[in-house]
């Protein structure tokens, strides 16, 4: 354990930040620029990993167990959004046989 | 404290009354136990609002929790009540619909009494979670099918923002909880990290997707529009009341010391939503619809007091939100049975109501003024409190900004009126069962008690 924590800190907390703010910035990209659901739904879970890295880094620089434990909530909750979600995007599936968001257009934007 | 157990646990026990069968037992039980949980809230109010954190800091149920506690419960009570009849019309599994607004009410409850950001997080997603469902449960209905699809991505996408502000608020900070962040602001005044108002910045974002104010509104009117009538008003009402109470709890007991830094990004957003809201409903066709934008722009009413912060902010929002809630419950209840019988959702299905049905018009036309705010109605006790909060603060310009929107606000609301009284249609009389009659006339006669007398619930908090 003291050496998991070690090599954690042996990285700089700023590349931490760097790399979260950067995967983050791809799943938001993911999010605005694709138009499967599927692929959507997929760059929403990077955005929430990306949190849950950038938590357990400073987590760990910080000696607070309280980050780590923010990480389970955040993985419990994105275990129910999938189920969640993909039970609509089958619901989907069923009634237009596409999973393409562009289908979904018969409410005006 | 107790309030969230009982409504925790009561969604369990309907679930197993569908598993037996006993249909007719479910919405007795469910109003039941939320009278209990309502009665447990209202027993935790103290007259010095002395409460202290409990579960290790986790939660605060202080006398704004148990406000809004008790309008969020009121609300769903009457809205259980108008689905009397409405859910056998969807599937014969009843019972799962009522447990799933019992849950997404668990998770509203965690929203007004968190006191650390964890609970706040858990709150947000219990709701939502629970509505990702509830907008899809016309499962073979096109619009409600798109409605959750795209109310899940929104949402889910608009949780990545706010936990991302979550994240870097802990980096600089060291701590989820509210006392603690508060105090670390007020130890540090000159070197506050950029990190944190980076984090803040992102929870704004994060909070305003999930409150509907523009220029992240722009899921509302089709999740609003796809959803079932029903649903649409538990959104509109309950779950845009707790978002707020849950901005507010946060901007007021948390950022305070740092207002003049957020204070004119929610100023512009306040502009912004008021004149999208208002000016988009003027073009509409569907009562729906209009309804959707007019939420949007009553949203953009509820951020005055978080944009004006101040000790009277809470009692302001819990003014303007009970007014809104009980007006929007009737809109809502008369569109279902107008609904029912014409089968559109457009104006023109109101017209000539007033014939046929006056007390059904009488009851619609109190919702509209008061959602427009003519005086002697809730609506405009609501305006008045957030009007003068923003005077107080000297920000005459946007209290001239929001009469103006007042007034375009008036013209869409009474072409509801005008059609019920003054056009001339054909129609039969709609039959009001008298679950709606009571809802629609208690709520009718609250606006106006409300409105000829404010004092009997503006001295809730203080």
């Amino acid at each position: 354990m003291e050496s998991l924590t070690s090599t954690i800190q042996a990285v700089p907390l700023n590349h931490y930040i760097f790399l979260s703010a950067i995967i983050f910035s791809i799943g938001v990209m993911g999010v605005l620029l694709r138009r499967n659901a599927i692929v959507i739904f997929m760059s929403v879970e990077l955005m929430l990993n990306s949190v849950n890295l950038l938590l357990t880094a400073f987590s760990v620089y910080r000696g607070d167990a309280a980050g780590q434990v923010f990480v389970f909530f955040i993985m419990a909750l994105a275990a129910a959004e999938v189920a969640v979600g993909l039970a609509i995007i089958v619901m989907i599936y069923r009634n237009t046989n596409s999973i393409d968001i562009n289908v979904l257009n018969r409410l005006k934007w | 404290m107790t309030s969230i157990i009982i409504i925790s646990i009561l969604p369990i026990v309907l679930l197993y009354l569908g598993l037996y069968k006993a249909q007719k037992a479910l919405l007795p039980v469910a109003v039941l136990g939320l009278l209990a949980a309502l009665v447990t809230s209202v027993l935790q109010w103290t007259i010095l609002d002395e409460a202290q954190p409990i579960y290790n800091g986790m939660l605060l149920y202080n006398n704004f929790s148990v406000a809004f506690s008790v309008i969020s419960i009121i609300s769903t009570i009457l809205i259980l009540l108008l689905s009397k009849g409405y859910f056998e019309k969807i599937s014969n599994h009843i019972a799962e619909y009522y447990a799933i607004i019992l849950f997404s009410l668990a998770g509203i409850i965690v929203m007004v009494s968190y006191h650390n950001l964890t609970m706040m997080f858990i709150g947000i997603e219990i709701m939502s979670v629970s509505l990702y469902i509830l907008a899809g449960i016309r499962k073979n209905d096109f619009a409600s099918n798109e409605a959750a699809l795209k109310y899940f991505l929104m949402g889910a996408f608009s949780t990545g923002f706010l936990l991302f502000g979550i994240a870097l608020i802990y980096g600089a900070t060291g701590t989820f909880d509210i006392d603690g962040i508060r105090d670390w602001l007020l130890n540090s005044p000159r070197k506050i990290d950029p990190l944190f108002y980076t984090g803040v910045m992102l929870i704004i974002v994060g909070l305003c997707f999930k409150v509907g104010a523009a220029p992240f509104h722009f899921w509302t009117p089709d999740v609003y529009e796809g959803a079932p009538s029903l649903i649409t008003l538990f959104m509109s009402t309950v779950v845009k009341v707790a978002g707020f109470a849950a901005f507010l709890r946060l901007f007021s007991a948390c950022f305070l010391p740092i207002a003049q830094f957020w204070t004119p990004v929610l100023l512009v957003i306040t502009i912004i939503t008021l004149f999208v809201g208002n000016i988009t409903a003027l073009y509409q066709q569907s009562f729906k619809r209009m309804m959707a934008f007019s939420s949007i722009s009553h949203a953009g009413y509820l951020m005055f007091a978080i944009v004006a912060i101040g000790a009277a902010s809470a009692n302001a929002i819990f003014m303007y939100a009970t007014a809104y809630s009980i007006a929007s419950i009737i809109a809502f209840g008369g569109l279902i049975l107008v609904r029912q019988q014409t089968g559109t959702d457009g104006f023109e299905g109101f017209n000539g109501l007033a014939n046929k049905n006056p007390f059904l018009a009488l009851v619609l036309t109190v919702a509209m003024l008061s959602l427009a705010g003519i005086p002697l109605t809730a609506g405009f006790i609501g305006k008045f409190y957030m009007f003068s909060g923003a005077l107080s603060q000297y920000r005459i310009w946007l209290v001239i900004v929001a009469v103006v929107n007042a007034i375009i606000s008036i013209f869409y609301y009474f072409r509801v009126i005008v059609a019920m009284y003054f056009r001339n249609a054909d129609r039969e009389q709609v039959e009001v069962p008298a679950y709606y009659k009571f809802v629609l006339g208690f709520s009718a006669l609250a606006t106006i008690l409300v409105g000829v007398y404010p004092t009997v619930i503006s001295g809730l908090i203080k």
